[in-house]
């Protein structure tokens, strides 16, 4: 129970941190929004790890999620801003249940591999229709109401900060209690056994789908959260280095537990602003490098180390 | 009534190996039956092709009537047919009390999203199986950390765990040491009476066989050779010249 409770404090702390540095410091509340939205991101990406599956293409969500809030935002421009984010979940959700149907066919190299390929296609035709799409310039969307009232730039980044947090803080919660509800711990056993799970009269498939979808949806809250604080999408919501990234964060931070991907995010964030700050010819290597440390160090993440930190002192009787 | 589980002459051959050749075979609910034969003789074929895992190029199999042979793994087991491996299938990364509750929140065959896995089980049945297989001390550790023959009682607990009609148990008993061999197989078959579940193992100790089994059936070159009671079965010459290798 300790263990549960660290996480918990953990938690509370890492939101309050986040809420003060935001409010100290405005210039803050962008990175800190984006981080939380790279975190979310992490957290579907950590369902499919969950089951033994990488995907290097899940940003397309966050892409479909981001292109239905502008087109909503553009169409109906007096739509409220959780509309908006409600209708790119929606169209996340709808994408993720289609191709989950021919992903989850799929296993190791070859699922990672067509979640890229889907990732790609969306990434070039969106690229190309510049009519509908505005191209590579991308679509320019205008501040919305949130909750029907009408913010400045400074209140409507503070009402998107408290926003993502809380949906973060929710999100990881719901994610958590799916990773060790029944069809999470099935997910989980696709990793290790799939002809059990079907000896158990159970369909691998259709538990990796209903992942696949929870997943894409959540991936989706990113993206719509992502496209109302930058006021803009561009193809590169979709582009694979950010399905890169999401993986890379997920690995960074552990998928032993939902908060893992948040504090995945958090190092991520650091160490690309310390290295901007620092080093900005290199700040590639010192990500690699933070990852090959990572995998070496904490092959189960940020996360593995402190389960196991708190599994160890509990077992020794400590404090 | 129809017999719980029968077939009509399944064939199914791996290239110049024939593993089933023109299997007969039925089993009636109740029966204890034990599968004897050397390695390599089709008993394990036999048993995958039934459980839906193999298909057989001719032949058919019908559970309680029904015509099965086509049908998946997955759907053969929600009829109520188990089965435990020779190989144990467990979930390596979940603990001993986990795969069990993953079995039995199987059963329903509806699993719960937003309610923790303990929660969606009954917790007395879980202790009661984990007792019943002597796992009960070592239920919160993973299952990769069971020696082989506990690694056994988990698999065939798991599958008992779907309450089937009829369980199949490929080797209960292999990688267990030989003075815990009877008392496993005691608390097996109590079990199974308690449910009234039919058991088909397959099973090398001639011990074993006569104590455990109301039907012997002797499998040779993807045949049913002898077909009967323990004592007949086991004391025929050929049996003991072809299996046994005792006489």
């Amino acid at each position: 129970m300790s263990r549960l409770l660290d996480l918990r404090l953990l938690t509370v702390a890492g939101s309050l941190l986040c809420l003060v540095l935001g409010l100290a410091f405005p210039w803050s509340k962008t990175p800190l929004i984006v981080g939380l939205c790279y975190g979310i991101a992490a957290l579907g990406v950590a369902a499919m790890v969950r089951a033994g599956q990488v995907s290097f293409g899940h940003a397309m969500y966050a892409c479909v999620a981001g292109y239905t809030v502008a087109f909503l935002a553009r169409a109906w421009p007096q739509l409220d801003g959780m509309l908006l984010i409600m209708g790119g979940i929606g169209t996340s959700l709808i994408a993720g249940a289609v191709i989950g149907v021919f992903v989850v066919r799929y296993r190791g190299i070859f699922f990672g591999m067509l979640n890229l390929a889907f990732c790609m296609v969306l990434y070039s035709v969106i690229g190309k229709v510049y009519d509908v799409t505005g191209g590579t310039d991308g679509l320019r969307i205008n501040r919305p109401t949130v909750l029907g009232i009408a913010f400045e730039r400074d209140g409507f980044e503070t009402a998107l900060l408290i926003g993502t947090l809380g949906v973060a803080v929710v999100l990881g919660v719901l994610v958590q209690r799916y990773f060790q509800s029944a069809s999470g711990e099935a997910l989980a056993g696709i990793k290790t056994n799939e002809t059990r799970l079907e000896y158990l009269g159970l369909s691998a498939r259709k538990i990796l789908w209903n992942g696949y979808v929870f997943s894409a949806g959540i991936v989706g809250v990113s993206g719509a959260m992502f496209a109302l604080v930058q006021g803009l999408v561009t193809p590169d919501i979709g582009s694979w280095l950010r399905s890169g990234e999401f993986v890379f964060i997920t690995i960074l931070g552990g998928s032993g537990h939902a908060i893992g991907a948040f504090l995945g995010a958090a190092v991520f964030e650091l160490v690309k602003l310390f290295a901007a700050a620092y080093m900005t010819g290199i700040w590639q290597l010192l990500l690699g490098a933070t990852l090959i440390i990572v995998i070496l160090v904490a092959p189960q993440g940020i996360v593995g180390l402190l389960l196991q930190k708190s599994a160890a002192s509990k077992g020794g009787g400590g404090h | 009534m129809a017999a719980l589980v029968h077939t009509e002459g399944l064939y199914l051959a791996f290239g110049g190996v024939v593993a089933a050749d023109g299997i007969d075979f039925h089993l009636e609910s109740g029966e204890r039956l034990a599968v004897i034969g050397q390695n390599g003789s089709g008993k394990t074929t036999f048993i995958n092709i039934c459980t839906g895992f193999l298909k057989p190029t001719r032949g058919k199999v019908f559970f309680e009537g029904r015509d099965i042979t086509r049908m998946g793994p997955r759907h053969i087991v929600r009829l109520g047919m188990a089965r435990s491996f020779q190989l144990p299938q467990l979930f390596l990364e979940h603990s001993v009390r986990q795969c069990l509750e993953i079995s039995a929140a199987a059963r329903s065959g509806r699993l719960c999203f937003l309610t923790a896995l303990g929660r969606s089980v009954d917790s007395r049945e879980i202790e009661h199986t984990l007792e019943l297989v002597g796992l009960r001390e070592r239920a919160d550790e993973p299952s990769s950390s069971l020696p082989e023959g506990q690694r056994k009682l988990l698999d065939v607990a798991m599958a008992l765990m779907l309450n089937p009609k009829l369980l199949i148990m490929d080797e209960p008993t292999s990688g267990v040491a030989s003075e815990d061999k009877h008392g496993l197989m005691a608390t097996l078959m109590c079990a199974l009476d308690e449910r009234q579940v039919t058991a088909w193992f397959v099973e090398h100790d001639v011990d074993i066989v006569s104590r455990y089994a109301t039907r012997v059936v002797a499998w040779t070159a993807g045949k049913l050779f002898a077909d009967g009671s323990p004592a007949e079965v086991l004391e025929s010459e050929v049996v003991r010249r072809e299996i046994l290798g005792t006489a």
